[in-house]
């Protein structure tokens, strides 16, 4: 990296990699979302609430999934919100083609998609399958695993807002301790979800050493955008799960769908890695760390842990989820430079930021 | 060519004949045997451009073949019982979009108690998934059926299963003429589906429908499964004009005319059923047999026409609707309403107790002398039931 | 496809779905004032600049910047910055370095030779400007930026008033400045050295159509310092002139410079340039109450200048002066102990401020004069029509900057003053013919600074006017439409990628106390572009495009480069999420009409 005669890195690119557009960067650089030219995978007049994550988050992806793929793609959904609120005949909000079959056969659609797909001798056309966590951890697992067992070949996407929100907002295995759904609700000795063992369904892909596992949040586009263009550069089962906010059932401001990501992942509470062959090999450093509680804090789902009287032990166990976390990936490691693409992703640098003890004050 | 050959084996081959290009299954018998060979032939390269994928599940099988029939390719599965039954919502999946899967089902009872042997449990279940039901007599309609099934699913745009008789069938070895690849390509075109999951042309496949289409929807499904009524014979004779014998179609009526007493029975049970029916018609008996092959869609008009000079109807059973009894007998009755023809039901070969010549005889013989009650179970151990109902 | 009847869809069929009847609250984009332009007295806006330096396109971003201010070199070297110290960065790690950032744009326009645009004399009508410092410079060059006659006239026999004669060389050398004047003078101004003006109404007699006081302060104030005969006593703007003519007063080796402001900085810091060893300030309050800027203490100190915090001089003698120590009572305000010391003094250097010579004024009708200034109104016109007045002459915060921004704004009054069809020197236009006020739109407005009052009269937060570039509704604009000042809350800062501020060199030590050379060093091509690419672009969008990617309805359409964004409310749903990202604060959102 070339530096100023102060020793500063010239390569400064005012919103580094956080923002979704950067004026001032290579435009071969630039992310799918910022380009006139995106494929609006799915595009206006659906039916997602106001500031709905998983809409977001599923344009991101799939944008960026049609751009890896130059458009030689199909998409397979399974039931929930997001196929919900995207195909209420007569309309559909998909741009790309794109199956619905059922809850919890969409890894197995898929499979059977890429199977057709090499009997008919299209290899170009790649399989993205697409879920909710209820979808994903659930009713879904069973296909999914058998999906990672055979390494077919499909990118699996679940977007993980923690709890069946179609349905009106049940607890899933992917629910978070303690948080208020509507089958664990905010009543009784222990209010809200149990602390279970969990469902780590990333490190259960990962225990199925498929070429690749990754997590990502609606919160950082690039990275997410890195992860699922690495992942379409790939063959065999991919497994992305990305943390996607749902302001109805998380009883967040539609406004602070990003926000709220961004604090899941500045807490520690939803680490996000990488993960090739059953070995992580990356891991997105937490920028300015924040207790869990502010995460908690903006969600009305866990408004019982502050309100009548504080839980400050629940809140404890919560933060020791976190710090787990921290530890278990090294999240807390040094933000030395900020990458447009996963750390440690070759070429996808953009070199900026201040190197280690380069602030200084002017005297 | 003629071949000495199991029937699963015989149905595996002529599956292959219609070059299926993806193949998921998950094994249970008395499938096995048809997707072991089918597995065994991709793998030894003798059914080129077919994709075979071991899936973890029946319901993934299902799931399998929606995606790849979804894609365009022509898609084959197998089951029975249990697993039937594990892939039903996706079945249903299947009928709703109209995708043109053939399935083979290789009837078996359906548990608890677990059992592995014949009867229809299983497909009498699915009657109302949407799906065509054929139902083969014996292993040469088996092979010919599936060939047929590919023509009919794909011309229509619905699924079809065909159901053999489990062991009785699958297992049984005898000559079949098998269907060749060559034949087959001159009778079945190449699937052209009727949407299909594709960068090139998107759409989107499998849409919410509420109250304001779902009626709609549903109806098109309805009319669809009519239309098969004239594409079923029609394919037959096709059939018979490609491959110079009768397979298929909607029913086979045996030795009806002038017949008193009729039998309608489905499945491996019309081979000794048209014995016995050989039998008493030399003994001066006027009985006749209906040998029902397509059972949805039920063929009203083919069914009243081949029962209209019947003065009394058994409907043999191979499955119960408990509680009420038979289950292809209310379809006889509402065939047969207006006619004045007497109908009587006897459940048979539950759980594959075998329907011997002897018992049949007995009960042609007690149905001619209008001894048969309304619902008979054939061969029931009446000392069994009696002490069980006895301690209740 | 024979496509089956509602299972399957045709693509993006939703777009019939108009979801922008969910909202209560629509998106808007906004143009909010930056705090930097609010700020600056010379009436730039630094934001407008450095996003052009940040791409580096350095000479647009010079370009731009000199529409408002011709001195960039000089600015970037003596200006007190408020703009950064309004800076909404300095809340996330330190002020952006727009001051740098604005020297190494003017030593590249020197270094270049970029000229500034020569325009014609087309209004016919000629303008007089008394005093060649930054205020009358100022107003002449956007006198003939406007295309008017321009005459300026010094008394002295070069120009540019203190940033010559008052400001060291070591922070402000020579070449510089006078490579900038030699640039303004080149747009046409006539200027006319060592031409003192006596009195103005000589001047309109001259047949000028208006005319501006600039003439600054030029006098040292000698407050009472009780001295012996023998004490050697002198002021130190008449010694910084000095020394600024090349004439280096004998000061002797131990030096006591008396005040507390920059003048007394520079004053000691000059002596120890010319040979002191000693060179004490004596001030009566705390460092940090000193009005001096803190940047330049601390240079002072590190060159070995001490300073007496909390004293006063009580008498001065030959060779040495008593001090008196002082305490701060609970207001602030230092007091006597009665505790006396004695400081060895060669010479004493009173640095207690100046004062204007308003004789030139004296006797003309219509003009004021209160505690030494001269009054002025909103358009810095004197009470004599035609007569204007700026800089260090009037009631102002006393800065290079601020009079560069009455320059400016004297300007643009001249110029509607001349737009009047009938006006006369000294005398008031008729009532009928003023309303019909042409306003130099192209000249940089200088904001409110202290002189007259600003315009936010009937401004309420909440109120809607359309701002007069963007057309967008601005919530809590004022009457006129202008936006309110971006402030941090309304950033998402998150976004902004760490990057400490970039120090500018410094010159080692040796070569600080033995000569005039310059201090402070410019930046170089990359770390003026690092530096200008910190600006966090506050209430101005700078298509990064968040709000765009951000819209989970995909209801923001981009608009190409530089055209920025569209909200589409057929499809907006109001959930104000690229509200909430936006990293500059320049979407808000507002109440939907019903
Ligand atoms: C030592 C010192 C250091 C300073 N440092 C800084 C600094 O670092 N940054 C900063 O912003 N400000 C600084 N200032 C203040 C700043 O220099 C003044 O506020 C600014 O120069 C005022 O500009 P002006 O044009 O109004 O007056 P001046 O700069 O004083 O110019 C007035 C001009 O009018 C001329 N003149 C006066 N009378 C007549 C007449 N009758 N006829 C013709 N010409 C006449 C004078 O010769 C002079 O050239 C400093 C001031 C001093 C004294
Ligand atoms: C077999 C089956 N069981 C239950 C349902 C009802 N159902 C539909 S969507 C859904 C929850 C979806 O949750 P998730 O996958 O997390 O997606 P989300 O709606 O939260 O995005 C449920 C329980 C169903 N459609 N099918
Ligand atoms: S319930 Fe949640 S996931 Fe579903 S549409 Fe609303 S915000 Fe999105
Ligand atoms: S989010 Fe970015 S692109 Fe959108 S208005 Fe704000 S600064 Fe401009
Ligand atoms: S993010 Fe989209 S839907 Fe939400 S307020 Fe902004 S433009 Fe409207
Ligand atoms: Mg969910």
């Amino acid at each position: 990296m070339a530096t100023t005669s102060l020793g500063m890195p010239v390569k400064f690119y005012q919103v580094g990699s956080f923002a979704v557009g950067n004026r001032l960067v290579d435009p071969a650089l630039r992310s799918v979302q910022s380009g006139q030219e995106r494929a609006n995978a799915l595009t206006s007049g659906h039916r997602a609430c106001q500031g709905c994550g998983e809409a977001l988050g599923a344009r991101y992806v799939l944008d960026a999934a049609m751009r890896a793929s130059q458009g030689r793609m199909v998409t397979v959904n399974a039931t929930g919100c997001l196929e919900v609120f995207s195909t209420p005949y007569p309309e559909t909000s998909w741009r790309v083609a794109w199956l619905h079959s059922l809850f919890g056969n969409a890894p197995a659609v898929a499979t059977g998609v890429a199977a057709g797909l090499r009997a008919l001798g299209r290899d170009d056309v790649t399989v993205v399958a697409q879920g909710g966590d209820g979808g994903t951890v659930d009713i879904g697992f069973g296909a999914l695993s058998g999906m990672f067992e055979r390494n077919d070949d499909v990118l699996y996407v679940c977007y993980d807002n923690g709890g069946y929100m179609n349905t009106g907002i049940q607890r899933s295995g992917a629910t978070p301790p303690a948080a208020r759904t509507m089958t664990t609700q905010a009543v009784g000795a222990e209010p809200g979800n149990v602390f279970g063992q969990g469902k780590d369904v990333p490190r259960i892909a990962m225990a199925h050493d498929v070429p690749y596992v990754a997590t990502a949040t609606v919160a950082d586009l690039r990275d997410l955008e890195a992860k699922v263009t690495h992942a379409m550069s790939l063959r065999g089962s991919r497994y992305l799960h990305v943390l996607v906010p749902c302001p109805l059932g998380w009883g967040t401001a539609s406004s602070d769908t990003v926000k709220v990501a961004r604090l899941a992942t500045e807490s520690g509470f939803f680490p996000v890695f990488e993960a090739e062959h059953g070995v992580v090999t990356a891991v997105r450093h937490i920028r300015h760390r924040v207790p869990v509680e502010e995460y908690l804090r903006l969600q009305g789902r866990y408004a019982h842990l502050f309100r009548p009287e504080r839980r400050d032990d629940v809140i404890a166990r919560l933060q020791a989820i976190a710090d787990r976390n921290i530890e278990r990936y090294g999240l807390a490691g040094p933000v030395a430079a900020l990458e447009v693409g996963p750390v440690g992703r070759a070429g996808a640098l953009i070199e900026e930021g201040a190197a280690p003890g380069a602030r200084v004050r002017e005297v | 060519m003629l071949q000495q050959v199991e029937g699963s084996k015989a149905v595996a081959r002529a599956v292959a004949a219609c070059r299926p290009q993806v193949v998921c299954a998950y094994p249970i018998s008395p499938q096995t045997h048809i997707v072991e060979e089918i597995s065994r032939m991709v793998k030894a390269g003798e059914l080129p451009g077919c994709e075979y994928v071991n899936v973890e599940s029946e319901f993934a099988a299902m799931s399998g073949v929606i995606g790849s029939c979804a894609v365009g390719a022509r898609s084959y599965t197998a089951t029975a019982s249990q697993g039937l039954l594990f892939m039903v919502e996706a079945l249903y999946n299947v009928s709703g979009m109209g995708l043109p899967i053939v399935m083979t089902v290789a009837n078996r009872a359906i548990g608890a108690p677990i059992n592995i042997w014949n009867d229809h449990g299983d497909t009498m279940s699915q009657r109302d998934s949407g799906w065509l039901q054929l139902y083969a007599a014996d292993n040469q309609e088996a092979a010919d059926l599936h060939v047929q099934a590919f023509r009919i699913a794909e011309e229509l745009s619905v699924p079809v299963m065909v159901c053999m008789d489990g062991f009785v069938l699958t297992h049984a070895t005898e000559a079949v003429d098998v269907p060749d690849v060559g034949s087959v390509d001159a009778f079945l075109p190449p699937f052209v589906p009727r949407q299909v999951l594709d960068p090139d042309a998107p759409v989107s496949i499998g849409a919410m429908v509420g109250p304001e289409a779902f009626t709609e929807v549903r109806y098109l499904a309805h009319r669809r499964q009519l239309d098969a009524l004239t594409v079923i014979p029609r394919v037959a004779n096709e059939f018979a004009q490609h491959f110079g014998r009768t397979s298929g179609g909607l029913l086979h009526p045996y030795r009806t005319e002038g017949a008193d007493l009729v039998v309608v029975a489905l499945g491996s049970v019309l081979g000794t059923l048209q014995d016995v029916v050989d039998a008493q018609r030399s003994q001066g008996v006027a009985v006749g047999a209906v040998g029902l092959t397509s059972f949805r869609p039920f063929p009203y008009d083919a069914v009243r026409t081949a029962l209209a000079g019947a003065h009394r109807v058994v409907v043999l059973e191979r499955a119960l609707a408990v509680g009420v009894g038979g289950i292809v007998a209310a379809d006889v009755r509402t065939a047969l309403v207006g006619t004045g023809v007497e109908q009587v039901t006897v459940v048979a070969g539950l759980g594959g107790r075998p329907i011997t010549t002897a018992s049949l005889g007995a009960m042609i013989g007690d149905a001619v002398a209008g001894r048969l009650p309304e619902l008979t179970f054939l061969d029931l151990d009446h000392a069994v039931v009696d002490r069980e109902l006895g301690r209740i | 496809m024979d496509k089956p009847f509602a299972i399957t869809l045709d693509v993006g069929s939703s777009l019939a779905n108009h979801t922008g009847a969910w909202r209560v609250e629509r998106p808007v984009y906004v143009e909010l004032e930056p705090p930097c332009a609010h700020a600056c007295p010379a009436g730039e806006n630094p934001q407008r600049w450095l996003y052009a330096a940040e791409e580096g396109a350095y000479e647009q971003a010079w370009r731009r910047l000199v529409e408002a201010n011709p001195f960039p070199a000089v600015m970037g070297r003596v200006c007190y910055h408020p703009c950064q110290t309004a800076c909404n960065r300095g809340f996330l790690d330190e002020a952006v370095g727009i001051n740098a950032v604005e020297r190494f744009l003017g030593d590249l326009a020197i270094e270049r030779g970029w000229a500034l645009p020569v325009p014609e004399v087309t209004s016919g009508r000629r303008v007089l400007v008394v005093g060649a410092g930054p205020t009358g410079l100022s107003a002449a060059y956007h006198l003939r930026r406007l295309g008017h006659d321009v005459t300026v006239r010094d008394a002295q026999t070069a120009p540019g008033g203190m940033m010559r004669y008052g400001i060291p060389a070591y922070r402000l050398p020579r070449t510089v400045l006078d490579a900038e004047i030699d640039r303004l003078v080149a747009t046409g101004v006539h200027l006319e050295l060592g031409a003192r003006v006596g009195d103005v109404l000589d001047a309109e007699r001259e047949g000028f159509d208006a005319a501006l006081l600039a003439v600054g302060a030029q006098l040292g104030k000698r407050a009472y310092v009780p001295a012996g005969e023998a004490a050697r006593v002198l002021d130190a703007v008449t010694m910084l002139h000095d020394v600024a003519e090349g004439e280096a007063p004998h000061l002797g080796r131990r030096v006591v410079v008396y005040g507390g402001g920059n003048t007394a900085v520079d004053a000691a810091r000059t002596a120890k340039r010319l040979g002191a060893t000693d060179s004490v300030i004596v001030y009566r309050r705390t460092r940090d109450r000193m009005p001096a800027h803190d940047s330049e203490v601390a240079e002072a100190i590190e060159e070995g200048v001490r300073v007496t915090w909390l004293s006063t001089i009580r008498h001065a003698s030959a060779g040495r002066v008593l001090i008196e120590r002082m305490v701060l009572d609970e207001t602030g305000f230092p007091q006597p102990t009665g505790e006396l010391e004695e400081l060895e003094a060669d010479s004493l250097v009173l640095a207690l401020g100046q004062e204007t010579d308003l004789s030139l004024v004296e006797g003309v009708p219509g003009v004021s004069v209160v505690d030494g200034v001269i009054e002025v109104d909103d358009d810095l016109m004197t009470g004599r029509p035609g007569l204007f007045a700026g800089g260090d002459v009037v009631p102002a915060e006393r800065t290079v900057t601020v009079g560069i921004g009455h320059g400016t704004r004297a300007a643009r009054a001249i110029h509607a003053w001349l737009g009047r069809a009938d006006v006369r020197p000294g005398v008031a236009p008729d009532a009928d013919t003023a309303a019909d006020v042409g306003t130099a739109s192209d000249v940089g407005a200088a904001p409110d600074d202290g002189v007259g009052s600003g315009g936010d009269e009937g401004a309420e937060p909440g109120q809607l006017g359309a701002h007069p570039l963007t057309g967008a509704q601005v919530p809590g604009a004022d009457a006129a439409g202008n936006p309110p000042v971006a402030t941090f809350d309304q950033l998402n800062p998150w976004y902004f990628a760490d990057a400490p501020h970039a120090v500018r060199p410094r010159l080692e030590h040796a070569r600080r106390t033995s000569g005039f050379e310059e201090v402070v060093q410019g930046l170089d091509v990359t770390t003026a572009q690092y530096e200008a690419r910190r600006c966090m672009s506050c209430g101005s969008c700078f298509e990064c495009d968040n709000c765009y990617g951000v819209c989970p309805d995909n209801a923001v359409t981009k608009l190409g480069p530089g055209a920025r964004f569209r909200f589409d409310y057929d499809y907006c749903k109001g959930c104000g999420l690229c509200v909430q990202e936006c990293p500059s604060g320049s979407i808000l959102m507002v109440p939907e009409v019903p």
